[in-house]
């Protein structure tokens, strides 16, 4: 990574004064994904650690963070966004163009397995029966 | 908790010095807002400052609870003779590894007076010390982590770390000045005593200074700087106290 220049092109910090940046992933909650929040400037992971907690968890809940060097993050180049691109007549790789429920539910009928989903649609149509 | 008049002199003297403390360290390291050494830790540091006076405010609710004046009042209309906090909150901020220092020193010292009143039987101060440990246990770890960093970091950073320590270790040891009612509270089950403080205090920061490659001076150099808990103080406490409260002070009744 080129070091931040002045008019006469020298280097204007010396190599290792300019602290590293770490990425800062955020957890709400124990369970869900951790998301990336932002950056902070650190000169190891221990010091990211405890300057991100101030930085991104001190007005949101936060159950847990990650702190990742940046220069670690291996990332696809701009250029080659055109690989994401794709025909959009393959329905065949989109979950929505298998139909399998009617057979699913055959089965668990066979089985004795209880349809949870039914039960609680079941179980919704009784309370509003009541009320 | 059924305390008598006089019992509760002796808590109030307790919860005074306490709050305090907690008052001018945190007005001390809001000095710093605006001018921290890296934006990530201006706030960290900003924040640290806000729980101190945060603690500070539940302490003189308390207070205020037990017939004291109002929180707003205790905090701003009082002189530095009144006031009972120890000498090490009151220096100026200095340079950074004295104020990175004083905290290091201060929140030990924090988080285990306040880990010996969670089983207070003074029920108030039991309550609000399992409230916010949580801040100072992160007021902790973000001091234990810079003083390894820094005291591992470069001969020049550990030096610097070392000097500040043998000129703030006895500001630092003031903290556990005694006070007029040590055997009573004691004897209440309301606070085991800054003597036992002390001595849990040396056994935790001991093993974080070694990770930092500095040491504590001797104890033949030990001379505690007492007197602010009788309400005589350094000359650095009337001029914070004169800014911190100048805008109250114009006009005390004041809506906010």
């Amino acid at each position: 990574m080129a070091l931040p220049e002045n008019e006469e092109k020298e280097e204007v910090l010396e190599k290792d004064e300019n602290w590293e940046t770490y990425e800062v992933f955020h957890q709400k909650k124990r369970g869900d994904q951790h998301i990336h929040v932002g950056i902070v400037h650190a000169p190891n992971q221990e010091m990211a650690l405890i300057l991100a907690k101030e930085t991104f968890g001190r007005r949101r809940q936060t159950a847990n963070l990650w702190v990742v060097k940046s220069v670690n993050v291996i990332a696809t180049e701009y250029e080659d966004q055109d690989v994401f691109e794709t025909t959009p007549e393959k329905t065949y790789r989109e979950a929505s163009d298998y139909y399998c429920m009617d057979r699913i539910r055959k089965y668990q009928q066979e089985h004795g397995i209880a349809d949870r989903k039914e039960l609680r649609r079941q179980k919704q149509e009784q309370k509003e029966k009541v009320k | 908790m059924n305390f008598t008049e006089e019992q509760l002199k002796f808590v109030k003297e307790l919860l005074y010095k306490i709050a305090d403390d907690q008052l001018i360290i945190g007005h001390r390291n809001s000095e710093w807002t605006g001018m921290g050494p890296i934006l990530e830790e201006d706030i960290a540091f900003s924040s640290i400052a806000q729980d101190k006076i945060g603690q500070s405010l539940q302490i003189y609710k308390i207070l205020n609870e037990l017939g004291e004046d109002d929180s707003d009042t205790i905090a701003f209309m009082r002189n530095a003779n009144e006031f009972e906090c120890c000498h090490l909150v009151e220096y100026p901020i200095g340079e950074y590894d004295f104020s990175l220092m004083r905290n290091f020193l201060f929140n030990h010292a924090e988080y285990l007076r306040f880990e010996m009143l969670a089983d207070s039987s003074f029920e108030p101060i039991a309550k609000l010390a399992r409230k916010i440990k949580g801040e100072i246990k992160y007021h902790i770890m973000h001091a234990d982590t810079w003083l390894k960093q820094l005291g591992n970091a470069s001969e020049e950073s550990r030096n610097r770390l070392q000097e500040t320590l043998n000129k703030t270790f006895n500001l630092a040891m003031g903290i556990f000045e005694p006070g007029n009612s040590e055997i009573e509270l004691n004897e209440m089950k309301v606070f085991e005593g800054e003597k036992r403080l002390q001595t849990k205090w040396i056994e935790t920061i001991t093993p974080v200074l070694e990770k930092s490659k500095l040491k504590i001076p001797s104890a033949d150099s030990w001379e505690p700087s007492y007197g602010g808990r009788k309400g005589e103080h350094s000359e650095y406490l009337q001029p914070l106290l004169n800014e911190m409260a100048e805008v109250f002070r114009i006009d005390p009744k004041a809506e906010w």
